[in-house]
């Protein structure tokens, strides 16, 4: 039985194929947005948190300065730099933690042969090639002589090699950084881009003591940053780094810090968190489309039913029960609102698969939300086709039969 | 109703139809119109009658009160013994279902839809599988003469066909009474006594049990008894004389 009311589904929609497309398309349209919102959304949440965790993971980051309150109306607070000492202190008194980076960077021109590349300039030592997970591509990291000495020697990123050096060997080579002619001692491996879009490739990082006495003229750290064991133990590094950075500020109880300490797990979590409300929002939105287009099934179904109130009158006579009128109204409302699904999720695939690459994010296929979507779509004609489909099998056959 | 009272609707141990004192009633207070003003009418086992009567008379809520499409505003309807006024709007589908079959006046075929499949609904409703549903769809077309047409839309049929279809699919369910409501109303006279020899056979070799509303003496000729009604009320109840019988001329001829 349920197989002949499939057939009679698809033989009355196949009647009026033109009406039954704007039928579905509410819920085409419907469908096919949820599909894209979660499958783009899904894409810019696994991309950005790519992108979050290439800064490297269980890191803290320690700026100067501070903002007070919150959002873009906040003021800013001053605070001097920090120095060596601070990063000493750091490292001697703060348990849990890996390795402690001191930056100071600037931006410079920087020349090999008749070659110029502007560039970004960092001073560190190689606790930042621990801190970013940064391994080398050739070469080496810096000797402890180096460090100690501000020699004049650099490691540089795969942008700036391939500016400068392309197809040639740039270990041993004389690259000039601001007029100062700097051995370059290692490559790194290449990280991509940055959230942001910035190219984290495009550096060339040197002693931070080079960089202080020969390129800033200060004895200035900028940023520090802390690698910590386990993230588990962030907040507990990051509140014990507070407190010994207020104590060496001299920061009274009470009055603000003038410093701040940045979580990337931390701001990781948020980012993704507020992708996923935003991603939730925007379904939510499309599936209003879906009920609306619901809504256009049981208008046509009302429709449907009221111009084949004679057929359901002969149907009656000779031998359907309400039950079976009931089913095959039913039946059709849903084999309707299914295509409409099966087309919205094709339409949703398809359009978000070509859009990915403009958005520059992956292509995330989410196998739940189409099973939801479909299941969803099943739904809404089931819901929204049982009024029309009820109101056929309650038609008295009498009357149903004198309908002209 | 459904397993004894329909076991008992089978074993044909009552009459097929009794009215008794029914009455149908349209509207209310001043616009009231009595359809049927108490009427007594019994149909027995293999019975061919005509109804007749003049226009409003209320034969054909009669025969919708016989089909079980309607129900009597008093009086009661016992179909094979069984008492149909207090059974619900689905007892009375599955009693249409299982022992009637219907001609309707304007043929009402399903559009669009082919000779084949129209007479093929009732036995889709009935669970049929689709083997035993394409034999006997093929046998009652041929009990109709269509075996041919089964692929043609009623679009695609004359007035006479489209009404021997709708016989078929009356018929193709193999009913205890068939309830024909002027099935020669559209029809010429040649194809109305083709309608007519038709019904007469089917009553005859299968035994099908029918009552046929009618406007003409003609037609009424080939039934045994003729029911007439007037105003509501059945005036007169009697043998037809004179029959146009088709097995008399048969017999004649052997
Ligand atoms: N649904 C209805 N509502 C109101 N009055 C009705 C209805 N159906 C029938 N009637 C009235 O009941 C009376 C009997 O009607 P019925 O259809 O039984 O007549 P009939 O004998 O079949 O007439 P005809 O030969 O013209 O078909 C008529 O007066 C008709 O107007
Ligand atoms: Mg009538």
């Amino acid at each position: 039985m349920i197989r002949e009311a499939f057939a009679l589904a698809l033989r009355a929609i196949r009647r009026n194929v033109m009406r039954s497309t704007l039928t579905i398309l509410g819920i085409v349209i419907g469908v096919a947005a949820v599909i894209a919102m979660v499958t783009l959304g899904n894409g810019t949440t696994v991309r950005v948190t790519e992108s979050i965790r290439s800064l490297g993971s269980n890191v803290l980051i320690l700026t100067p300065g501070a903002q007070t309150g919150r959002g873009p109306g906040g003021a800013t607070v001053a605070g001097p730099a920090f120095t060596t000492r601070d990063v000493t202190a750091i490292t001697q008194n703060i348990g849990g933690i890996n390795a402690v980076a001191p930056m100071a960077s600037a931006r410079a021109q920087v020349v090999y042969g008749n070659l110029n590349w502007p560039t970004t300039i960092t001073g560190t030592d190689n606790d930042y090639f621990v801190v970013r997970q940064w391994p080398m591509a050739a070469g080496r990291e810096f000797t402890d002589a180096e460090i100690r000495g501000g020699r004049a020697v650099c490691v540089i990123g795969t942008t700036v090699r391939n500016k400068l050096f392309a197809g040639q060997d740039p270990l041993g080579a004389s690259l000039r950084v601001r007029n100062m002619p700097c051995e370059i001692v290692g490559v790194l491996t290449a990280k991509g881009q940055a959230m942001g879009g910035n190219d984290q490739d495009d550096v060339v990082i040197l002693p931070l003591r080079t960089v202080q006495r020969r390129i800033s003229g200060n004895e200035d750290v900028t940023v520090i940053q802390v690698s910590v064991q386990s993230s588990a133990m962030n907040a507990r590094v990051r509140a014990d780094i507070m407190a010994l950075l207020r104590e060496r500020r001299r920061i009274v109880h009470g009055k603000e810090d003038d410093f701040r300490i940045l979580d990337i797990a931390e701001i990781a979590n948020t980012v993704q968190s507020t992708t996923r409300v935003l991603t939730a929002f925007l379904s939510a939105l499309a599936a209003v489309s879906l009920l609306v287009g619901g809504i256009g099934i049981m208008n046509i179904m009302l429709v449907s039913v009221t111009e084949r109130t004679r057929e359901i009158g002969i149907r009656l006579a000779i031998g359907a029960l309400e039950r079976d009128v009931l089913a095959q109204f039913l039946v059709e409302a849903v084999v309707l609102s299914l295509c409409g699904g099966l087309i919205g999720i094709v339409i949703g695939l398809a359009g978000s698969y070509f859009a990915v690459p403009l958005l520059n994010v992956p292509f995330v296929f989410n196998p739940t939300i189409v099973a939801l979507a479909f299941g969803f779509s099943g739904a809404v004609g089931v819901i929204f086709g049982f009024f029309p489909a009820r109101k056929a099998a309650r038609l008295d056959p009498i009357e149903a039969l004198r309908h002209e | 109703m459904r397993d004894s009272e329909t076991a008992a609707a089978a074993a044909g141990a009552q009459p097929v139809g009794e009215l008794t004192g029914v009455t149908k009633v349209y509207g209310h207070g001043d616009t009231a119109v009595v359809a049927l003003g108490g009427i007594d009418v019994r149909i027995d086992d293999g019975e061919f009658i005509a109804i007749m009567g003049p226009s409003g008379s209320g034969k054909s809520t009669c025969m919708n009160i016989l089909g079980c499409l309607d129900t009597p505003t008093s009086g009661s309807y016992r179909f094979r013994g069984v008492e149909v006024t207090t059974l619900t709007r689905n007892q009375r589908a599955l009693l249409r279902r299982n022992y009637l079959g219907f001609v309707f006046q304007g043929y009402n075929l399903l559009s669009r839809t082919t000779a084949f499949e129209n007479v093929e609904v009732p036995l889709i409703y009935r669970g049929l599988p689709v083997a035993e549903r394409r034999d006997r769809v093929r046998e009652a077309l041929a009990a109709v003469g269509l075996e041919s047409r089964g692929h043609h839309t009623p679009a695609e049929l004359s007035g006479g066909q489209q009404q021997r279809v709708a016989i078929a699919r009356a018929i193709v369910s193999q009913p205890t009474l068939l309830l024909a409501d002027e099935p020669t109303g559209n029809l010429d006279s040649k194809l109305s006594r083709e309608i007519m020899e038709l019904l007469v056979q089917l009553n005859e070799t299968r035994g099908i049990t029918i009552a046929m509303v009618t406007h003409e003496p003609d037609m009424a000729a080939y039934t045994r008894r003729q029911v007439r009604f007037y105003d509501g009320l059945v005036m007169a109840d009697e043998p037809t004389h004179g029959a146009t019988r088709l097995s008399a001329a048969r017999q004649a001829t052997r």
